[in-house]
């Protein structure tokens, strides 16, 4: 044997190392997708099965529990699903303005200075704080400091705090991306700053801050924690946002997790949970949708 | 893989959507708001009229700058108020507590007022709180790693971008359905395994005696580590795809594998950004409540069981379960107390893994 082919077998031979390592590493990366995708199959499909009788039924979508007890069947979740509505509503109400403005201050008013990095750093801080605390914040704040009532007004309090990030910074990227000879073209026509802002800057930037404003309502939609400590749970309908009791499709499972398997009304947590997953999922996919048709447009 | 197909941006769970379009937006937007500026009429000192428009530009200057402030103000004092109020709501009963707030593992809240007794410590809520989320950390880490390293550098960018959809997707579930999956479907399913590893390994104290069902520490860590999953995969797979390409192919020019590139190019250059990820979701973690609220099963005994199979609290499933409670400030500020602590802790997570993506930009 020469020296010229023992070193080329052990080459090989340590080739064949290095490709056997390669072909684990490969193997172990498709298994780690697939570990990290099951649980999302898992629960769809165990949500679907179990939930779909429920909500296919018109009563799901047009009845609410008043009178209905766990040992009958019938009645729907139109009180739990008005009510997550509303709250969703009234908190984008008040946080889509703030968001918007933040970023405003951070892009347009604040770029580069102390005060836009103190906000900044709140803002990171703020995406982080857990909602249970949001929750006894505005439980310490409104009902213990100020001596008022649990009441969706405080639920949709709390859940502002937890929407504010996400519309903030989406709105953020996007302002960021607006071109500086678009706002120079705009002050170089007379504009003045606020104009050039409103009809110039938060238009260019629109399908961002939609997106945001639909991710941010996904997140708060699907919330629990505040529900739990600023509202009472009710079974049947309310529509004014003042009074301390409102059914919402989380506290709805939270509920019904409770009764004993046999009964119908526990059927209704996989009702309940499937009409969730489908409000906070369409949620996202329109988000998805509006970033991806806003793009499409513009190609 | 052409880099503008990669998903980049992706800084939190479901971003993405923005940050595509926003590439996207960047070369277009000349020309979607081009005729804009020209509709508003050009201010010239001599004419009277625009002398009164430039006064109207100003107070709207005045207003907008003031509203941008005013918002930029709530912020900041939203995060500084919620210490605040915590601390001032749980200051009362701290006073009053006859156990140490710190140290104790007891919980018997009653109103002092009516007679009741108020003695209350969290070192039990702290112990599970931070052995749930450790190992949480621990099970989500490797595999979003492994599933950031599949999406950037072995699948076609489209195939890669809708497996990051998938696993973005995963962020959309409420944490309610995670709970009920959690303790209905899959904790029970995990049985046998858990009888293997009491009987295998019962003698470690981390897997000693706990509860008889599956409602223990190791579910709710299993599922936390499922709810985390999204954000570090998407963190972890933003910093990856930004491996500098010369990067990649010098190391590939050497002669080297797949693995072996990724080891030397990769992974170095996105440690940081994995580390930062990494804390994001031990925070997400440390805060979960309901999720761990229906999955742990809540015990007498309050001492700490070291014990994976143990039942307990975490602070955040403490002062869900006993929202009924909240009927005198004296209890409530019990359990606010435990509040501003889960608070003052994931500040602190947040904090480091900012410090962290900070120190990052600047290299």
């Amino acid at each position: 044997m020469t020296v010229a082919t023992e070193a080329r077998r052990q080459l090989q031979g340590a080739g064949g190392r290095r490709q056997a390592t390669d072909q684990i590493v490969r193997v172990l990366v498709y298994l780690a997708a697939a570990v990290a995708l099951t649980p999302l199959v898992w629960i769809l499909a165990s949500v679907i099965m179990q939930g779909i009788g429920q909500i296919i039924t018109i009563e799901w979508w047009t009845q609410d529990l008043s009178g209905v007890t766990d040992r009958s069947a019938g009645g729907g979740a139109l009180a739990a699903i008005v009510g997550t509505l509303t709250i969703g509503l009234i908190t984008g109400l008040i946080a889509v303005p703030i968001g918007v403005l933040g970023a405003v201050f951070l892009i347009e008013y604040g770029r580069g200075t102390k005060a836009a990095r103190v906000v900044s750093f709140m803002v990171d801080i703020l995406s982080g704080v857990p909602s249970i605390v949001a929750a006894l914040f505005v439980y310490a704040l409104i009902i213990t400091t100020l001596g008022g009532n649990r009441s969706t007004f405080a639920a949709s309090f709390a859940l502002v705090l937890l929407m504010l990030p996400t519309v903030l910074r989406s709105t953020e990227e996007m302002l960021k991306l607006v071109p500086d000879s678009l706002r120079e073209a705009s002050y170089a026509l007379g504009v003045s700053k606020w104009k050039t802002i409103l009809m110039v800057v938060i238009p260019t930037a629109f399908s961002g801050i939609a997106t945001g404003v639909v991710l941010g309502l996904a997140r708060v939609m699907g919330e629990t924690a505040p529900l739990l400590i600023l509202v009472a749970y009710a079974q049947n309908l309310n529509l004014s946002p003042t009074v301390d009791t409102m059914a919402t499709l989380p506290t709805l499972i939270n509920r019904a997790r409770n009764v004993a398997e046999t009964l119908p009304g526990y059927e209704r947590v996989w009702g309940a949970a499937l009409t969730l997953i489908l409000i906070v999922m369409g949620l996202n996919l329109l988000a998805r949708w509006i970033a991806r048709a806003s793009r499409l447009k513009e190609r | 893989m052409s880099a503008d197909d990669v998903d980049s941006n992706a800084t939190t769970d479901l971003r993405d959507p923005v940050a595509e379009q926003a590439a996207a937006q960047h070369d277009v937007t000349m020309t979607a708001s081009g005729p804009r500026p020209r509709a508003a009429s050009p201010a010239t000192p001599d004419h009277p009229e625009s002398v009164h428009l430039t006064k109207v530009g100003h107070l709207g200057d005045t207003i907008f700058r003031g509203s941008a402030w005013t918002a930029a103000i709530i912020l900041v004092a939203l995060v500084a108020f919620v210490g605040i109020f915590l601390l001032v709501t749980a200051i009362p009963s701290l006073m009053q507590n006859q156990e140490n707030f710190l140290t104790s593992t007891r919980w018997d809240i009653g109103n002092p007022a009516t007679g009741g007794t108020l003695a209350f410590g969290i070192a039990g809520l702290l112990w599970t709180t931070v052995l749930s989320s450790i190992v949480a950390m621990m099970v989500a880490v490797p595999i979003a790693v492994g599933t950031a390293l599949l999406i950037t550098q072995y699948l076609r960018p489209k195939v890669g971008s809708t497996i990051g959809f998938l696993v973005d997707l995963l962020a959309a579930v409420p944490s309610i359905v995670f709970g009920l999956w959690g303790a209905k479907l899959f904790g029970p399913s995990l049985a046998p395994l858990y009888g293997w590893i009491r009987d295998t390994f019962g003698w470690i104290p981390l897997f000693g005696p706990g509860v008889d069902s599956t409602s223990n520490v190791l579910t709710a860590s299993l599922v936390l580590a499922i709810m985390i999953l999204p954000i570090i995969t998407a963190v972890s797979r933003d910093v990856f795809a930004q491996t500098p390409r010369d990067h990649i192919e010098a190391a590939l020019a050497l002669g080297a594998t797949k693995w072996e590139m990724i080891r030397t190019a990769v992974i170095p250059y996105g440690r940081s950004g994995v580390v930062a990820a990494s804390m994001l979701g031990l925070g997400r973690a440390l805060g979960e409540t309901v999720a761990v609220m229906i999955i742990l099963s809540q015990v007498n005994d309050t001492s700490i069981n070291v014990s994976l199979f143990a039942g307990g609290e975490t602070f955040a499933s403490k002062i869900a379960n006993n929202a009924a409670e909240f009927d005198s400030p004296a209890k409530t500020g019990a359990y606010i107390a435990a509040g501003l602590v889960l608070f003052l802790v994931t500040f602190a997570v947040n904090a480091a893994a900012r410090i962290v993506v900070d120190r990052r930009r600047v290299k």
